[in-house]
């Protein structure tokens, strides 16, 4: 009997197992095919010197990463992806971030305005590249239009050295603001109101309460703001070659962005190793940023 | 007393002031865009610029899928964010609530290998991706343009969140008393009670599935394999100059996601921030 209701519970056990294996089969091959062989692949090629033609695929060692420390147009690269993502990101938070403050407090709008800021947020990047294109165009654009309003002279937005990562950074801006806004409200709602009617009888004043309770409540949303939107802004891409590629382009220096250069040497030059340790090196700076993103969680856990 | 009233009155005039500002700016490209595909092309070259149209027009649109296949584009579109967005649903409900309520060998590795691959951006594993695609011979297929986007690890993770804290074990425990398997439990049970995290999962598909742009552009030659996105830069490259159509074809492109996200604002918006926040 007992052994009887051992075995029916191995079987049972064994079905189960059986089961999630079954189950899970499709989802995890298709995942070790698109993602784990081509993330593995991708670091093998970063070490080999290929280009996509011949036969062979010599072993190369580090060199590529080492060319890659000489060449010109990656630390270009490198240095507009920094500019663009730190900029957009710092700038998005700090127009979010007041915005949901007042948001909070009006909350009977708050649905409406919420609705609107959020309507970039999903529309496609490729229209919304092509609007904004028009917008900033030299001649007919409106944003020229608006700078001769105010007497001022009308700038190539998109075609200047000096404007155009700025505009791209403007645009950023705009596409990304009211995603940032919406999770700075759900957190700030989500500060428990005695905190704050604790505050007001102490005497603190809102500039106090903002920086002695919300802020510090808001920490760890603000921080995940901060990480995701900074690594979304790294894999940049679709606006850059939108609107800055083809007739009237840009000046593709002033625009050259990481992914786009990994795109260049990939599938222009064919410089599949080239290109994957340039691919490698934005994965690394990825998982930093998410890293940094994780200790400093930790440790503000730790002191809370 | 009074004063603090009035000053109250004023900051939330302020406030009121500020939102309305930022909330023209964030609508203005947009509108621009729609206005602009109804105008004529004399229209659109009159300087100073007019806001409105003196005279709507649908040339714009008639002339864009004249000049190109975007009747195909959209379809094209259309069907990729559909069979994705399906997939995607079925995949997270499955291994979602495997991972959820199953205890086997290698679990935690498992899940723990869909979690960490997940924040490798997919433009750092393309070329690896394409490469492995011609050897398949994929290249210029829909299957090809398709296939990395079967799955997705956020929504795996949703479900698991969803399936984990709000469906009882017991439930499941008695429905195995009664005889019922696995598979049955899985669409029968814990499907039809998964209802709002499917949703959200799937209009995370749904919004991924129709603006891909990067993969298309690289595995798609063919224009008849095209989708908006690739479409409309295609259209931008050779007609850079025709602003009407260029405008009357990107608003063709922004429409279904603004009927969506119009249809479902509150449950985007709630999702968005949720997932956010709790991620």
């Amino acid at each position: 009997m007992a052994s009887d209701t051992g075995l029916r519970r191995f079987l049972r056990r064994r079905r189960i197992t059986l089961f999630c294996y079954a189950a899970l089969l499709p989802v995890l091959a298709l995942f070790l095919y698109v993602r784990i062989v081509p993330i593995g692949f991708s670091l093998m090629l970063s070490f080999h010197r290929w280009n996509l033609l011949s036969p062979k695929r010599p072993y190369v060692g580090f060199e590529n990463y080492l060319n890659l420390l000489e060449d010109e147009n990656f630390w270009l690269a490198l240095k507009n992806t920094s500019i663009f993502s730190f900029s957009t990101v710092a700038l998005s938070t700090c127009i979010a971030l007041p915005l949901a403050l007042f948001l909070a407090r009006r909350s009977r709008f708050s649905a409406f305005y919420q609705t609107l800021y959020f309507l970039p947020v999903i529309t496609p990047m490729v229209p919304v590249s092509i609007a904004w294109k028009w917008i900033y165009d030299y001649n007919y654009g409106a944003l020229n239009y608006g700078l001769s309003l105010l007497g001022l002279p009308a700038v190539g937005w998109l075609t200047e050295p000096e404007t155009a990562l700025w505009a791209l950074v403007i645009m950023g801006v705009w596409k990304v603001l009211g995603y940032n806004m919406v999770l700075f409200l759900v957190g700030i709602r989500n500060i428990p109101a005695e905190y704050m009617e604790a505050a007001s009888l102490d005497g603190a004043s809102d500039w106090q309460r903002f920086w002695r309770v919300t802020l510090p409540l808001l920490r760890p949303i603000l921080l995940y703001v901060l990480v995701t939107s900074t690594i979304n802004a790294f894999n940049v891409f679709t606006q850059v070659y939108v609107m800055t590629l083809g007739s009237q382009s840009a000046p593709g220096q002033a625009v050259r962005m990481l992914v786009f250069d990994i795109y260049t040497n990939g599938f222009q030059f064919f410089r599949m190793g080239y290109a994957s340790a340039e691919a490698v090196i934005l994965t690394l700076i990825v998982l930093g940023l998410t890293l940094i993103q994780f200790t400093v969680a930790r440790n503000k856990a730790k002191e809370g | 007393m009074a004063r603090r009233r009035i000053g109250a009155r004023i900051g939330l005039f302020t406030c009121h002031v500020v939102l309305m500002a930022g909330a023209v700016v964030m609508v203005a490209p947009m509108l621009w865009m729609f206005v602009t595909a109804f105008k004529t092309q004399a229209e659109i070259a009159i300087w100073p610029p007019v806001f409105l149209p003196q005279h709507w027009t649908l040339e714009n649109f008639t002339g864009a899928f004249r000049t190109a296949p975007f009747g195909r584009f959209f379809l094209n579109s259309l069907m990729i964010a559909v069979i994705t967005t399906l997939s995607v649903m079925l995949t997270s409900l499955v291994a979602g609530a495997v991972f959820a309520k199953y205890r086997f060998p290698g679990r935690p590795l498992l899940f723990g290998l869909v979690m960490a691959t997940a924040i490798v951006p997919f433009e750092a594993y393309m070329i690896p991706l394409y490469l492995q695609l011609v050897g398949l011979g994929w290249v210029n297929t829909y299957a090809g343009i398709i296939l990395p986007y079967l799955f997705m690890a956020f929504g795996i993770f949703l479900m698991r969140q969803h399936v984990s804290s709000s469906i009882p074990t017991e439930l499941l425990e008695a429905g195995r008393v009664d005889g019922a398997g696995e598979w049955w439990l899985l669409a029968r049970v814990i499907a039809p009670l998964s209802g709002n995290a499917l949703a959200a999962v799937g209009i995370f598909a749904f919004i991924q599935g129709w603006g891909i742009f990067i993969w298309p552009l690289l595995i798609a030659n063919d224009q008849m394999l095209f989708n908006m996105e690739l479409g409309l830069t295609a259209f931008q490259f050779a007609f850079s100059a025709d602003i009407g159509k260029l405008m009357a074809g990107s608003v063709v492109s922004v429409v279904p996601m603004l009927l969506v996200f119009l249809l479902l604002r509150r449950r985007i918006i709630e999702n968005m921030a949720l997932t956010g926040v709790k991620g």
